[in-house]
């Protein structure tokens, strides 16, 4: 099958992939940029374990396939520490909190709340639960991930406040 | 400084949230090949012949293994302790790869390839001739004369059945002015859905045969695999590095087996065996299906007389943890309310549903959902309150178990009742929700439960630690217990500081198990790790600070039992004033020129004793009658794990369950095409899984006991939260609409065809 040359930038780099034309974006990232942080729970688009941001929104990286990241802006979640490996204030809420159990679905659930503790408004906790219900978790029943990204959110809010 | 107790961070937290943490397929060579398993079209029946032709013409083939080509050794792939008595041993009714057809999607060949696609359309070529029997998917007809045999060591297909007898049953119903109350109850067939699918590579090095898994049990896959095709033992070694969940689907030999027998076939190459979704519903193991019948017989007072079960556990195609489920189930059946006559009679029957193994707690869900909808059952006909029917009956102090000798060695579930109760303003309101009319309805329910903390005496519990010190004064701890997301690593690394005096950054737990280095354990299950295992790592912990004290009594020249460890330092026993820092030790004792010596230790722990966990959930519910939906309102559970070792954790772990519950009480149920056995909903869509959306606010709630029998004072935590839920639901159910539906979940179908028959849907 033939092969094309993708070009993007991933994580704040711009890249150049030769990817099989049938290849899903999860796989070239995985594969060939050895962003490990995409994981497969069902290579469908049904548990969001593969979220990445592409321009800025949360897509299933199973399910979008590799050449239609041509001239796009990824980021994963290994893209959110600082290059001397600070983490990002949502990855600490997610210690904080205790969001995280046995960690397969973490990475998908923080790209997931980026655009979420990005708002201006603070969301309720019912619009929180909405905004990730395209990600499954079977470890925590929500509840401190819920915490993390409403915490994180207000902090955000405040610090615009200034 | 108390660590226990406290809400430290859990230790693999920000390798989970930084993607550092590598999970069994981040660590699979590139150049691995791809093994696929062709799974039967047919629930039942023969493979008489393959057509492999069309397959091997596929670019990029490399073997071709079928049904045919594997040992003749059937194994056990329970994730069991071995038993060295033979009639008490695991039931071998497999091979790597099946001619004999016991489920839809039996493993029946696989093909290794250079690459997926390759390997899949080799699959899908193989043409394969089956001689067909009909499909036998419930246990009536498992159980029926003439019934196929779906092994022919069980011609009736009855796995094991089971009975006992506490008191004299039919004396004890004999008694003036008993109230009889009778129900029959079932619940479904359900997945474990750990987001990280099943999944395994496998190679050779040094002659041995090398398994990285996605498995709760590296010691017993090991077994396993030395048994499915004869090897040695000390020839296989499993790696086991974070997992992404298990709930009791990887308590079980998955696709290690096959995996480790198709390495050798290409000269032990990396072969990676990575179960789709779709494979991990349909071919690995499921939560059993039971049916119960219980009759009861009640005195005015509320005072159980007696009461009896049939239980039924619908196996599928093979055995597994096999009837270890409902014996369970029928046990705790008789543990909860140990008062009055008590008779039992318990079937596991094969059939040709995909085999069903360990699922959280192990068996309980199902009889607590039965057993705490039948006492509610008991309240409605007999007129008294739910919750003094509880109280008055159920297990306490210093209770011994007639059968297992188990014993109550510490309770608070009076006082989860009164928290919940209270919490829920359950009593009024249930009084005030009783004779509602309307299409939308309120009620609230409750349901307890009881729990085992690990497998002693049924199973042998046994436990290793290790611990290495490092010149800096901090230690490796390595445990052959695992972490599969439930916390252990965290709370084994806090018993560890609070026992030896250190603080809890000097412990470095090593997370990953190495069968050819990793301490013995048998694994996470049974809620049994920070009990048997948190034991382990206790008297590792008090061996491991002596020989620090030892060394620091030789330097200093001071009797070892005047001295202590505290906050990393040296100190007179009772005083705080630092005479040496551990590190101090540390480095004299590697590189004395005098009396070098490496401080280590390692113990294991043999247990011999368990004790109970308990716990309530309340919960308020809102039916709306004509769309047939449950919506939760408020929902708490409230446990008593004995002593908390970490807050937060423990929280999660109380969350997840619940969440599960929900799951089970309301969404959650497997889907079979009654024509061909063939699962109709083995995927995240069609299977529902609860979502954050559908999750209400979780409320959970201690009462610490000290158990005197915890290393710690602490019970079983893990499992437990998922029981009381889902007949929670159902009583609220009841209580809103007085409506008693009898079967799991309470999906809309369900409760239509309920609110139908009952007159509130015309």
């Amino acid at each position: 099958m033939a092969n094309k040359d993708i070009h993007c930038i991933v994580n704040g780099k711009e890249r150049v992939f030769s990817v099989d034309v049938r290849s899903s974006l999860s796989d070239m990232l995985r594969g060939k940029a050895g962003l490990d942080s995409i994981k497969h729970g069902c290579d469908v688009g049904e548990c969001g374990a593969c979220t990445v941001l592409i321009d800025g929104r949360p897509f299933n990286s199973c399910i979008y396939m590799a050449i239609w990241a041509e001239g796009k802006t990824i980021l994963t979640l290994e893209g959110l520490s600082d290059t001397k490996g600070a983490i990002s204030d949502i990855q600490q809420a997610f210690i904080d909190e205790g969001a995280v159990q046995c960690g397969f679905c973490t990475p998908g659930f923080i790209m997931a709340s980026i655009p979420i503790i990005e708002k201006d408004s603070p969301s309720s906790r019912e619009e929180i639960r909405r905004q990730i219900s395209g990600n499954l978790c079977r470890c925590t029943g929500y509840e401190h991930i819920v915490d993390a990204i409403e915490k994180t959110q207000k902090k955000r809010i405040e610090q615009k406040k200034g | 400084m108390d660590i226990i107790g406290t809400s430290l961070k859990r230790v693999d937290a920000f390798d989970k949230v930084t993607g550092k943490a590598k999970y069994t397929d981040d660590l699979v060579s590139a150049h691995a090949l791809i093994a696929k398993v062709l799974h039967s079209t047919i629930a039942n029946g023969w493979v008489k012949e393959f057509d492999l032709s069309e397959a091997w013409k596929v670019k990029g083939v490399v073997d071709i293994v079928t049904c045919f080509d594997v040992p003749d050794i059937q194994f056990p792939t329970a994730g069991h302790p071995w038993s060295t008595d033979p009639k008490h041993q695991d039931i071998a009714d497999r091979k790597l790869l099946n001619a004999r057809v016991r489920c839809y999607a039996d493993d029946i060949a696989a093909v290794i390839a250079e690459d997926a696609i390759a390997a899949e359309e080799a699959v899908r070529k193989i043409k394969v001739t089956y001689e067909e029997y009909a499909p036998i998917l419930t246990v009536e007809d498992a159980m029926k004369e003439g019934a196929v045999a779906i092994h022919e060591e069980r011609p009736n297909n009855i796995v094991v059945k089971s009975t006992y007898e506490i008191g004299k049953f039919d004396e004890a119903i004999q008694e003036e002015g008993l109230i009889k109350v009778v129900g029959d109850y079932e619940t479904p067939v359900v997945s474990h859905c750990h987001i990280e699918s099943a999944n395994s590579f496998a190679y050779m090095e040094n002659d041995k045969i090398v398994v990285v898994s996605s498995t709760q049990i590296p010691h017993i896959v090991r077994r396993i695999c030395s048994q499915a095709f004869g090897v040695g033992f000390g020839k296989i070694r499993i790696i086991k590095p974070y997992i992404g969940g298990g709930f009791g689907n990887k308590q079980d030999a998955l696709t290690e087996p096959l995996n480790a027998f198709l390495t050798t076939r290409v000269g032990g190459r990396p072969v990676k065996l990575a179960y789709t979704r779709e494979e991990t519903f349909a071919s690995t193991r499921t939560r059993h299906a039971m049916q119960f019948h219980i009759e009861s017989y009640i005195r005015k007072d509320g005072s159980f007389a007696a009461r009896t079960i049939k239980a039924y556990s619908n196996q599928g195609g093979y055995a597994s943890h096999a009837h270890a489920l409902v014996a369970n189930a029928v046990n705790a059946f008789r543990m909860m309310y140990p008062v009055g006559a008590i008779k039992s009679e318990a079937y596991t029957v094969y059939t040709n549903l995909p085999t069903a193994g360990a699922m959280r707690a192990y068996g309980i869900p199902q009889i607590g959902f039965a057993l705490e909808a039948h006492v509610d059952d008991i309240a409605r006909q007999t007129g008294l309150d739910p919750i003094m029917l509880r109280k008055q009956n159920m297990m306490k102090l210093g209770y011994v178990d007639p059968i297992t000798t188990i014993t109550c060695h510490s309770t608070g579930l009076e006082e989860c009742i009164d928290r919940g109760e209270k919490y829920l303003d359950y009593s009024r309101k249930r009084l005030a929700y009783a004779s509602q009319s309307g299409p939308i309805r309120k009620g609230v329910g409750m349901a307890i439960f009881c729990y085992k903390t690990g497998v002693y005496p049924i199973s042998l519990e046994t436990s290793a630690c290790r611990m290495i010190l490092n010149q800096d004064g901090s230690l490796q701890m390595q445990i052959g217990a695992t972490e599969i997301g439930q916390g252990a690593d965290t709370v084994f690394a806090m018993m560890a500081a609070q026992t030896i005096g250190v603080t809890v950054d000097k412990v470095h737990v090593v997370s990953k198990q190495d069968t050819d280095v990793t301490p013995y354990d048998t694994g996470a299950y049974a809620s049994r790790q920070t009990y048997v295992s948190g034991m382990a790592v206790k008297k590792t912990a008090e061996s491991f600070r002596k020989k620090i004290l030892d060394f620091a009594g030789f330097m200093l020249k001071k009797d070892p039992w005047d001295l202590d460890i505290k906050d990393n330092n040296i100190v007179h026993t009772n005083k705080d004033e630092k005479l040496l820092s551990v590190a101090d030790v540390a480095i004299e004792s590697c590189y004395s020129l005098t009396n070098s010596t490496h401080i280590a230790a390692e113990e294991s722990h043999h247990c011999t004793d368990n004790t109970y966990a308990f716990g309530v959930c309340f919960t308020e519910v809102e039916v709306d009658i004509p769309m047939c939906q449950v919506k939760v309102l408020d929902i708490i559970n409230v446990h008593d794990s004995g002593k908390i070792i970490n807050m937060q954790t423990a929280r999660g772990q109380v969350h997840g369950g619940m969440s599960m519950g929900l799951g089970y009480g309301l969404y959650e149920h497997l889907k079979f095409d009654p024509k061909t056995g063939q699962m109709l909903n083995d995927n995240l869509l069609d299977y529902k899984l609860m979502t954050a959306i559908d999750t209400p606010e979780l409320h959970a709630d201690f009462v610490q006991t000290n158990d005197p029998t915890g290393p710690y004072g602490n019970k079983s935590l893990g499992e437990p939260p998922t029981i009381p839920v889902a007949p929670a639901i159902r009583n609220a159910v009841l209580n809103a609409t007085g409506v008693a539906i009898n079967a799991a979940p309470l999906h809309p179908q369900r409760m239509f065809e309920a609110f139908t028959g009952a007159g509130l849907i015309k």
